[in-house]
């Protein structure tokens, strides 16, 4: 099979490349800070035993754990407007799906990194007279936090790999330019080559540094 | 801290006052009616065999362990959990906690901190002091442990025993009106127990009120004014140190110390 490789022509779309870059790396950083907002809530609630609160929130986290990404957007931006009688954008519904699926994650990375932190900790921190808020902020945050960054910057690292789902929605993410370059050169080789270098040039020194990361706190 | 208040005619008043406490885990009741006084600047060494209760009676004290029922005075803090009370919201029971400082068995420094953070970590935080003056407080106490020249190490380079004087320094930097030791050295290595109990015999030296649970009977004899001994979750026997200690009235108290004799105990009775 012979094929004339040729990349050149890619320069000329080199903006749409980098909006879809853009959007990736945007959605990315958007629905990890949100799904980590999510996960610590979810983890919080569920751990302080207030029934009435926890058992809805750790349903919600179940469903999003056991069902695919890609179902929940659709089923976000077709049917959840049909229910709720607001049309959503594809970005809005992209953002709900993305930052719940994650805090399904993140919660429970957040619920272990404070569960292993010794009940001495708890103790010594309310002996002192500290409030719930601050035994969390100052004791057993700082210290749970050293835990759980492995496991969350693995997660983000998915997290960034589901923005690609995205293009299903029309949200013009990386992959999603891609398609648009495809269907406009009908070149679908050097285009998704690129894709998925750029997804890897952004992915591995991620990967790289969460492990360097996680040698440095095992010592 | 309160020794000064103490030596006025308002010393007859109980610091500490404990009534008809009770607490059960499950189907294990683990404190049956115990009723407790101390008076200012009295010191109490609970002892007892493990699963006495004593740990956990210490525990209500600052209310890490919530009674059933009972009543609790510290100072001018009470709790009353009789009959018809609900449950301390978490500002009270911080309130109350504030008051009272604890020594763990296990220490439970903050491994995060310094240790000159660990001693600021409850007046900064708690009592929103201000920092500059919080940080020379804590290096007084620390200076007062001996380990001022260890202010700017994290408790991971610390010994057993000075790890625990370091945690004396953070419960006193509260200015509390009681302290309490849980075991306070019966993590320790032999030959660290005794500059921790040099501490806690320097505390109770300048009047500070203490309830220790302790294994160190000697010690008990020596620092403690009385002595109460636990067994399954009541108050077998109690009174002055040196009789409950020498010359227990009941055969339970006399059986637990028993084991005690050929240690630590002799030594120190023959020097006394």
């Amino acid at each position: 099979m012979h094929y004339d490789w040729s990349f050149g022509f890619l320069l000329q779309y080199s903006r749409l490349i980098g909006v879809g870059t853009a959007y990736t790396i945007g959605f990315t950083i958007l629905t990890a800070a949100s799904g980590f907002v999510i996960g610590c809530v979810v983890a919080i609630t569920s751990l302080s035993k207030v029934r009435f609160v926890s058992t809805p929130l750790v349903m919600l986290v179940e469903v999003f754990r056991c069902t695919p990404v890609l179902v929940q957007l659709v089923w976000i931006y077709y049917a959840l407007p049909v229910l709720i009688g607001v049309e959503l954008s594809p970005a809005v519904a992209a953002f709900i799906a993305l930052s719940f699926y994650g805090g399904a994650f993140y919660s429970e990375i957040i619920r272990g990194g404070i569960v292993s932190i010794d009940v001495g900790q708890w103790d010594a921190g309310r002996a002192l007279g500290m409030r719930r808020f601050d035994l969390m902020k100052r004791i057993v945050m700082p210290q749970a936090l050293k835990q759980m960054i492995p496991p969350l910057v693995n997660q983000a690292v998915l997290q960034l790999k589901n923005t690609s789902l995205l293009s299903v929605l029309a949200v013009p993410d990386l992959l999603y330019q891609g398609q648009l370059i495809t269907s406009a050169t009908y070149r679908p080789l050097e285009t998704y080559t690129m894709i998925a270098v750029i997804y890897f040039l952004i992915l591995f020194p991620m990967t790289r540094a969460a492990s360097v990361l996680e040698a440095r706190l095992a010592r | 801290m309160s020794i000064k208040e103490g030596s006025g005619p308002v010393s007859d008043v109980p610091m500490i006052e404990l009534a008809h406490v009770k607490k059960a885990f499950g189907p294990v009741s683990v404190l049956k009616d115990i009723s407790l006084r101390v008076p200012r600047g009295g010191v109490v060494a609970l002892i007892g065999p493990s699963g006495s209760g004593k740990s956990t009676l210490l525990r209500c004290l600052n209310l890490l362990t919530i009674p059933e029922s009972g009543f609790i005075r510290v100072g001018e803090s009470t709790m009353d959990f009789t009959n018809g009370h609900k449950l301390p919201a978490d500002r009270q029971l911080a309130a109350f906690r504030a008051r009272t400082g604890m020594v763990f068995q296990n220490f439970n420094l903050f491994p995060h901190m310094s240790t000159i953070r660990n001693v600021m970590e409850g007046p900064v935080t708690v009592l929103k002091a201000n920092p500059d003056a919080a940080r020379e407080t804590a290096l007084g106490l620390l200076e007062k442990v001996g380990l001022k020249d260890k202010a700017d190490v994290t408790p991971d380079k610390l010994s057993g025993g000075q790890k625990q004087r370091v945690a004396i320094a953070r419960a006193l930097a509260m200015k509390p009106q009681v302290m309490l030791f849980d075991e306070a050295t019966s993590a320790l290595d032999p030959e660290l127990v005794g500059e921790v109990l040099a501490v806690v015999r320097q505390l109770a030296a300048e009047g500070m009120t203490m309830v220790l649970v302790t294994h160190e009977m000697a010690f008990a004899r020596e620092v403690a004014d009385s002595v109460v001994f636990m067994r399954d979750g009541v108050v077998v026997e109690e009174g002055p140190a040196r009789q409950v200690i020498d010359t227990p009235r009941q055969p339970a108290t006399r059986a637990f110390l028993s084991h005690f004799h050929s240690s630590g105990l002799q030594p120190v009775a023959a020097n006394g």
